[in-house]
């Protein structure tokens, strides 16, 4: 144990997705020992960010205004709606520049074990959207784990009596791992193969 | 495989039931960057041959091969998955103790995934089946027809979860429950097996077995688990 506001430092970072107590101990040190200026910089942009950065009213995504850039941008076709679970998915995919259609944010996927549930994620809001007739195709690109597949299988249940065309990402994605780390042609071709559910 | 985790950038911690050493949690390193073959197989509701090396605190994912794997068939069909998820959230609380052999629990949830994903029964028949049987073997057997109490021959009607089942009129504790004659009928059918009984049994007497098996549950793990309450029960 260090005294007080170091150790507050390494509980901190600790917190931190990915970062262990060995990390924790070696980044807080890290920050201990450089310079001023770099250390100020870095609370300034973690403080601008919780300020100014905040989630698209319509899709969830993250933005700097009401809207986010892609549903701002006329350009986009509004008749393809593709959900993904994180935004961290959506810059994923549009690197791929496979996809020209509009974005639903979920927030997560249905994981039962950890006490989410449909409820928890924005598919009320997903089911709203759907149900003024701008929208004809759904792409459900959840994570190609048991989690994403679950949640495509109970999302494509929910839309099916709405008439729409539901699609699934095709395989070949890694089964197992994380959309954010496909590749840009793996998730490409994935796209381009995309298989109707209804 | 009950359960896996996030772990860093690029692992996974998994948590298995296994049939001698009781519940072991171990670390799978590299499985989620990569399209490694380990990770696909790494997945909840496998039934895996699986080899660990000591590590420093888990022990580490060396090879894996699949026995059986539900979790395609399970994850397209929302009902069975949530139900099939219910199942190894109570196995894994029924082995509290890391590393202590429990080899009906074991045996209890490998056939009952497998009856699951074999769409042998309704998925929450399974599920209810699977959790009355889980409660026997950890020694709290529920009493649906003698009285759980003083042992008089039943049927009886009043239900009260702490005392253990159903209860004569003598030894019913103020407050008790009174469900119909059929929910009595499908836990004693369910606890014993016999499917053709249960199969037959409304909808409406199921889903009241159902809340009282979740009472049940409740009562005995004394925190509610997470998972039953969004078991999907369409
Ligand atoms: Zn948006
Ligand atoms: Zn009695």
């Amino acid at each position: 144990m260090y005294e007080g506001i170091v150790q507050d430092l390494i509980d901190e970072l600790g917190r931190l997705p990915g970062v262990g107590p060995k990390s924790a101990q070696r980044i807080a040190f890290h920050i201990l020992a450089a310079d001023p200026v770099d250390v100020l910089r870095l609370a300034d942009t973690l403080r601008q960010v919780k300020d100014q950065v905040r989630f698209c009213e319509v899709c969830g995504n993250v933005a700097q205004e009401q809207q986010c850039r892609i549903c701002r941008d006329p350009r986009r076709d509004v008749s393809i709606l593709c959900v993904v679970e994180e935004p961290k998915d959506v810059v994923a995919i549009e690197k791929t520049r496979e996809f020209r259609g509009k974005y639903h944010v979920l927030g997560g996927a249905i994981s039962p074990i950890d006490g989410i549930g449909p409820d928890d994620l924005r598919i009320r809001e997903l089911m709203a959207r759907l149900a003024d007739t701008t929208v004809t195709e759904v792409i459900l690109a959840t994570d190609p784990n048991l989690e994403g597949e679950a949640t495509a299988t109970y999302l494509a249940r929910l839309i099916a009596p709405m008439g729409l065309t539901v699609s699934r990402l095709a395989s070949g994605l890694p089964v197992g791992g994380d959309l954010e780390y496909a590749d840009e042609v793996t998730l490409g071709r994935a796209f381009a193969g995309r298989r109707a559910l209804s | 495989m009950l359960r896996t985790q996030k772990l860093g950038e690029a692992d996974r911690i998994v948590t298995l039931l296994t049939r001698e050493h009781g519940r072991v949690r171990c670390v799978a390193r590299g499985v989620r960057k990569t399209s490694s073959r380990i990770g696909a197989r790494l997945e909840p509701f496998s039934h895996v041959d699986i080899q660990l090396y000591s590590g420093k605190s888990l022990d580490n994912v060396s090879q894996v091969e699949t026995l059986a794997s539900h979790g395609a068939r399970l994850s397209g069909d929302y009902g069975a998955w949530t139900a099939g998820t219910a199942m190894l959230e109570t196995a894994e609380r029924m082995t509290p103790e890391e590393r202590e052999p429990s080899v009906q629990q074991y045996a209890l949830l490998v056939s009952g995934l497998r009856s699951l994903a074999g769409n042998e029964h309704s998925a929450t028949l399974i599920l209810d089946a699977y959790l009355l049987r889980s409660l026997a073997v950890a020694g709290w057997s529920p009493s649906f027809d003698q009285c759980a109490k003083c042992g008089a021959p039943g049927p009886h009607r009043a239900f009260a979860v702490a005392a253990g089942g159903m209860v004569c009129p003598t030894c019913r504790p103020p407050g008790s429950a009174a469900p119909s004659q059929g929910a009595v009928q499908l836990l004693g059918a369910l606890l014993s097996g016999d499917w053709t009984r249960a199969d037959s049994a409304q909808m409406r007497v199921q889903r009241e077995a159902s809340g009282l098996v979740a009472a049940f549950l409740q009562w005995h793990l004394e925190h509610q688990l997470r998972s039953l309450r969004l078991v999907d029960r369409q």
